[in-house]
C-alpha cells in the first residue's frame, strides 16, 4: 500500500474529478446534480402519461419505459454519442452527450417510481376532491402529488444513488469524472490498487450517507 | 440529417459473427456472474439475519461496500489492481486465460452478489417469526430453519424482485467491455469502427438486448405464476 499516490494527487482527483474544477472538462457532482433534477422533473411527465387517459398519451409513454429498461445505459451513451451530432450537424461536448444519455435514460426509472407513488394514494383522496370542484389538473397539482411525493421518497433517493453510480459510465466517452480521473493518475503513476480503491471509498461516502438519508426518510407503512 | 443507411453491414463481412460471438460473451459472463451473485446474496442475506453479531457485520460490511461503489470502479479494481497482488503462478494462469473475462465476471458477480443480497434480506424479513420460532419448536436447528423453512419460502416470495435485478445484471455486463471483454457491446462497437456505420451497428445491438430481456421477463412473469404461495398478496420490493 502506498498512500503517497493518493496524498500527491489528491487535489487532481477531488477537485478536477469529484467536484469539476480544472483543465478538463468534467466532475461526477457537476454531472450527477443536474442528471437527477432534469431526470426526475422527466420522470414526473413519464409517470402522468404512463397513467394518461387517452391511448396515445399512454402506449408512447409505455414504449418509452419499457424500452430503456430494456437496454443497458452503455448502449444509450453510445447512441446519444453518435446520433446528436449527427441530427444537429455539430459536435457536441462530453458533458451534453452524457447529460443527455443520463436524464433521457433515469427518466424512464424515475418515471416508474412516480407511477408507483400516484397510485399508491387512496382512491378515495382523488374523489373527495372532485365531489369539491377541484378540476383534473387541481386534483392532481394539489391533492394527489403532494401525497405521491411523500411515499415516494425513499425509492426516489435509490433511484438517485443509481444515478449517482452511473455517472461513472461517463469516463466511457472521455468526460473526465473521478473515475477517469484515476484512469488518468494511473497511467502516470500505476497504483492502481490504491487508486481504485480510494475511488471506491469516494464513491461510498456519498453514497452510503444518501442511503442512510433515506432509510430515515422510510415510514414503515404496513405492520411486518 | 444526411446520413446513408446501409443495412446490409450487418450481415456481410464478419458483422454477424461478431455480433454471435458478443451474445455468447455476454450470456457466458452473465451466466457464470449470475451464479456467483446468487450463491453470495443467499450467503449473506441469510447472514444478516442470523443472531450472532460478527458474522452479521462481515455481511453488512460486504453488502453496503459493494452494492455501494460504481460496477465500473470494481471492473478497474478487480482487472488492474488485483491481480498484480496476486501469486505469480495464479498471475501467469490468469493472462494466459483472458483475465479480463475472469476479472470482469468476478466484479459482475460480488457487485450483483451485494445487490441480490437485499432483495433475499427483504424476502426473509417478510416472513413471519413465528414461522421461525414455530420451526425450532418442533425442534429443529437454526440452520435446518433456514435450509428447509426461510430460505425455500424466501426464494419463492423474491420470484420479481430477483428477475428485475437478474435483467440488471444482464445489462450491466456491458460494463466489462471497458475491461475489454469481447461481449456485446464490444462487438457493436467493433462493427461501428470497421464499417463507420454507427446506427445500424447500435441497432442491432440494441434489439439484441431488448429480445434477451423481454423474452427473460416474459418467462419469469410465468414462473412467477407458477411458484407465488397461494393467499399471499405481498410483494416484495428491494432495499
Amino acid at each position: 500500500m502506498d498512500v503517497g499516490v493518493i496524498v500527491n494527487n489528491f487535489q487532481f482527483l477531488v477537485v478536477q474529478g469529484l467536484i469539476g474544477i480544472g483543465p478538463f472538462i468534467g466532475g461526477t457532482l457537476r454531472l450527477a446534480i443536474p442528471a437527477m433534477i432534469l431526470g426526475f422533473l422527466l420522470g414526473i411527465f413519464v409517470g402522468l402519461a404512463r397513467l394518461a387517459g387517452r391511448r396515445w398519451i399512454r402506449v408512447p409513454a409505455t414504449v418509452y419505459v419499457e424500452f430503456f429498461r430494456g437496454v443497458p445505459l452503455v448502449m444509450v451513451i453510445f447512441w446519444i454519442w453518435f446520433i446528436i451530432p449527427q441530427l444537429l450537424r455539430l459536435p457536441i461536448p462530453e458533458y451534453g452527450v452524457a447529460l443527455t444519455a443520463f436524464v433521457v435514460f433515469e427518466a424512464a426509472y424515475f418515471g416508474e417510481i412516480v407511477r408507483a407513488g400516484i397510485q399508491s394514494v387512496p382512491r378515495g383522496q382523488v374523489e373527495a376532491a372532485t365531489t369539491l370542484g377541484l378540476t383534473a389538473t387541481k386534483t392532481m397539482a394539489y391533492v394527489v402529488l403532494p401525497q405521491a411525493l411523500r411515499n415516494m421518497v425513499p425509492a426516489l433517493v435509490t433511484q438517485m444513488i443509481v444515478l449517482f453510480k452511473d455517472t461513472s459510465l461517463a469516463s466511457i466517452i472521455g468526460y473526465v469524472d473521478l473515475t477517469k480521473a484515476a484512469q488518468i493518475v494511473n497511467n502516470r503513476e500505476i497504483r492502481p490498487f490504491e487508486l481504485y480503491l480510494f475511488v471506491a471509498v469516494v464513491y461510498w461516502i456519498f453514497t452510503y450517507s444518501m442511503s442512510r438519508m433515506a432509510r430515515r426518510l422510510e415510514r414503515p407503512l404496513s405492520p411486518a | 440529417m444526411n446520413y446513408e443507411f446501409k443495412w446490409s453491414v450487418l450481415w456481410s463481412g464478419q458483422s454477424g459473427a461478431w455480433l454471435l460471438q458478443g451474445l455468447l460473451t455476454t450470456l457466458e459472463i452473465s451466466v457464470l456472474a449470475w451464479l456467483l451473485a446468487i450463491a453470495l446474496g443467499i450467503l449473506s442475506g441469510a447472514l444478516r439475519t442470523v443472531p450472532f453479531l460478527p458474522l452479521r457485520w462481515a455481511a453488512t460490511f460486504y453488502v453496503e461496500f459493494f452494492r455501494n461503489v460504481p460496477l465500473l470502479v470494481w471492473m478497474f479494481f478487480w482487472y488492474f489492481g488485483v491481480p498484480p497482488l496476486l501469486p505469480r503462478p495464479l498471475q501467469d494462469w490468469l493472462f494466459n486465460h483472458g483475465a479480463e473475462f475472469w476479472a470482469g465476471m468476478f466484479a459482475l458477480g460480488v457487485y450483483h452478489g451485494a445487490r441480490m443480497s437485499e432483495v433475499i434480506r427483504s424476502g426473509i424479513q417478510s416472513i413471519p417469526r413465528t414461522q421461525f420460532e414455530a420451526s425450532l419448536a418442533i425442534g429443529l436447528t437454526t440452520f435446518q430453519v433456514y435450509r428447509l423453512i426461510i430460505i425455500p419460502v424466501a426464494l419463492r416470495l423474491i420470484v420479481p424482485p430477483a428477475t428485475s435485478e437478474s435483467l440488471n445484471l444482464l445489462k450491466n455486463s456491458s460494463v466489462a467491455l471497458t475491461i475489454s471483454v469481447a461481449e456485446l457491446t464490444f462487438q457493436t462497437r467493433q462493427i461501428e469502427t470497421y464499417t463507420a456505420k454507427a446506427i445500424e451497428a447500435l441497432t442491432a445491438g440494441t434489439l439484441i438486448y431488448l429480445v434477451l430481456c423481454l423474452s427473460i421477463a416474459t418467462v419469469m412473469a410465468r414462473v412467477e405464476r407458477h411458484y407465488a404461495i397461494p393467499g399471499l398478496i405481498a410483494r416484495v420490493g428491494p432495499g
